[in-house]
């Protein structure tokens, strides 16, 4: 009796042990974003050789200089403001494609639309790193070269199946009675679809936008391929490549911009996380 | 259009609510009612983008990597094998597609055991375990250029606060110049890679988990199956399929990933670290040899096949399976 308890309390340990390192591991980097933003530069530049000086903590009182630099001395608000206007461009074409062909994949079409629903899925797996070539060929042709318009083009190329696949799953958790139910009750397929689906899937659809945002928000091959003035960068390309100048990293500021840029958006994907994985899976699950 | 004959949906209408029935039955069918030329008109916007968009350039790669073409000029000039005879002579990319290999392999495999640990720890129930799954899906979540760029901090030739920890600790006695050493450098970018890889598997994994039966794995208890039989025969076979999704997924992300290894080194020290990815990228956009950086990513072409057929398996198997 006394050895089994022995035992659990050892097995506590061990799990709690092993969930403190893994959140350690896990979280350091964003622990060193924001001390780095905060930390005056004294403190900042005193380098790993002085052994007396411990880099873990602030030595001095927080600053707020890099904050500061960042907003009123770089363009980052700039960058912001590209980002988003690009990534409302990519979600808006992603519904307009994604939305009808998930629900089209989920109920109108049969067996073979399972088959082109893995097959568009898959195509998710495309990387950037095979396609950046010949999209460097097509928007040179089409002129769009350091422009936001390559991105809003290129982007929905990845939003576009991993929302379709998404939505499938969403339109699938709807029970196929309601619809049937509408259509007794003498809507046509698509007055189905406009009152009672549409209303119904309002969560997948949000969930969708989420993520084609958050994706738009974490691309960076592209952004690197086809921008290249700074002021139409995004923040994520922007951020890595354009504050630093010459050798010198401004990494106060640096960091500051990767901190205020990357807790927001690790937020909400971890607020939606539950159901992404709820649609994706019920997007594997036959309907 | 027609008015309407005994369309399939007026019979089914009709069997269902024989009181309404007429009243449809006049309706007129409109092209909402035709069901597959409904779902093909809604499917076309999202099918034509992804075959223009996606397919085509996949098949201009391949063509681009026979071809003599320039970024800067329009022209293309068929070439043959060429581009591939001089990229497979070429030292730098046998080190690029190699270091791809191993960058890949190992990492996947340090992936996979933190995640099916991870997913065990996340599993069991323990104080604060919304908190913890949290905090470790940051990784996955944040934009890997703001995250590589943490790290390149963290690993500053200087400032390394890995350095002064180990030296406090009296663990190191020379220093370590993170980015100008090949092994260090190679270390850096393993550890980025199942730094950010790992919370993604393990979310899978746990979905994985979460899908076996409790009461398999209760009866495995009552059986007294000790815990490595419980997780050799009982758990890891159940989990199979998922975790080979979850390497499958990982090893495109890893293998054809540019972001990592370029911000973090930009294949240096002296081209060491150089992947596929980043080997192309300065052949084929910053050297401005678009043939040449097309043949040079072809070679992920195989990884995704592999992938993309393990996926396929994965689904037909699991589609049997219930």
């Amino acid at each position: 009796m006394r050895r089994r308890r022995v035992l659990r309390v050892v097995k506590r340990i061990l799990v709690y042990g092993a969930a403190l390192l893994f959140t350690v591991f896990a979280i350091f980097p964003f622990y060193w974003m924001l001390l780095t933003s905060f930390k005056t530069n004294r403190d900042l530049y005193v380098g790993a050789t002085d052994l007396g000086h411990i880099p873990w903590i602030f030595n001095e009182a927080p600053t707020l200089q890099h904050v500061r630099l960042l907003f009123f001395g770089t363009p980052y608000l700039v960058w912001v403001r590209n980002t988003v206007l690009i990534g409302a461009a990519v979600v808006l074409i992603t519904l307009v494609c994604a939305v009808p062909a998930g629900y089209s994949l989920a109920r109108l079409t049969g067996r073979w639309g399972e088959r082109l629903g893995i097959g568009i899925f898959l195509t998710y797996l495309v990387p950037s790193t095979l396609l950046f070539i010949p999209f460097a060929r097509v928007i040179a042709l089409l002129g769009l070269q350091n422009t936001p318009w390559a991105l809003i083009l290129i982007y929905p190329t990845f939003t576009i199946p991993f929302c379709t696949w998404l939505l499938m799953g969403f339109f699938r958790s709807i029970p196929r009675d309601i619809e049937e139910q509408g259509m007794i009750d003498g809507y046509s397929r698509w007055g189905v679809i406009r009152v009672i689906v549409l209303p119904l899937a309002v969560s997948g659809i949000l969930t969708a936008v989420i993520f084609a945002f958050t994706l738009v928000l974490q691309e960076f091959v592209y952004a690197l391929t086809f921008i290249s003035s700074v002021g139409k960068m995004t923040v994520s390309l922007g951020v890595p490549v354009a504050l630093v100048r010459g050798d010198v990293f401004y990494w106060g500021s640096l960091m500051a911009a990767a901190l205020i840029t990357s807790v927001p958006i690790a937020v909400v994907y971890n607020l939606f996380i539950d159901r992404f994985i709820a649609g994706l899976t019920a997007g594997a699950v036959k309907g | 259009m027609p008015s309407p004959a005994c369309g399939e949906t007026t019979v089914l209408r009709r069997e269902a609510h024989p009181a309404v029935a007429p009243a449809v039955i006049f309706r007129r069918r409109t092209l909402a009612d035709r069901e597959e030329v409904l779902g093909r008109i809604m499917l076309a916007p999202a099918l034509i983008y992804v075959i223009v968009l996606v397919a085509a350039p996949l098949l201009l790669a391949v063509l681009l990597s026979f071809s003599a073409s320039f970024s800067g000029s329009l022209e293309f000039r068929w070439i043959g094998l060429r581009n591939f005879a001089t990229i497979i002579r070429d030292p730098q990319f046998h080190l690029a597609l190699r270091n791809t290999t191993l960058f890949t392999i190992i990492s996947q495999i340090l992936v996979m055991i933190l995640a099916v640990t991870a997913a065990h720890v996340l599993d069991a129930a323990f104080l604060g375990r919304r908190v913890v799954r949290f905090l470790l899906l940051l990784p996955w979540a944040v934009p890997v250029s703001l995250a590589a760029m943490a790290w390149t901090w963290i690993f500053d030739s200087t400032f390394s606060v890995i350095n002064w920890t180990l030296k406090v600790a009296g663990l190191l006695d020379g220093w370590f110049y993170w980015f100008g050493d090949p092994t260090l450098a190679m270390i850096a970018i393993i550890t980025v890679h199942v730094w950010r890889m790992f919370p993604f598997a393990t979310v899978i994994v746990l979905a994985g988990m979460t899908a076996v039966p409790q009461d398999i794995r209760e009866a495995a208890v009552i059986d007294g199956a000790s815990f490595w039989r419980r997780l050799f025969q009982v758990q890891l076979p159940l989990l199979l399929p998922i975790v080979t999704v979850a390497v499958l997924f990982g090893v495109v992300f890893t293998s054809t990933d540019l972001g990592v290894v370029w911000l973090l080194t930009r294949g240096g020290p002296y081209n060491s670290t150089h992947v596929l990815p980043t080997l192309a990228f300065q052949r084929g956009i910053l050297g401005a040899n678009l043939g040449e950086g097309a043949s040079i990513a072809i070679f992920l072409l195989p990884v995704l096949l592999v992938a993309a057929v393990g996926m396929l398996r994965v689904a037909r198997r699991t589609e049997v399976g219930t």
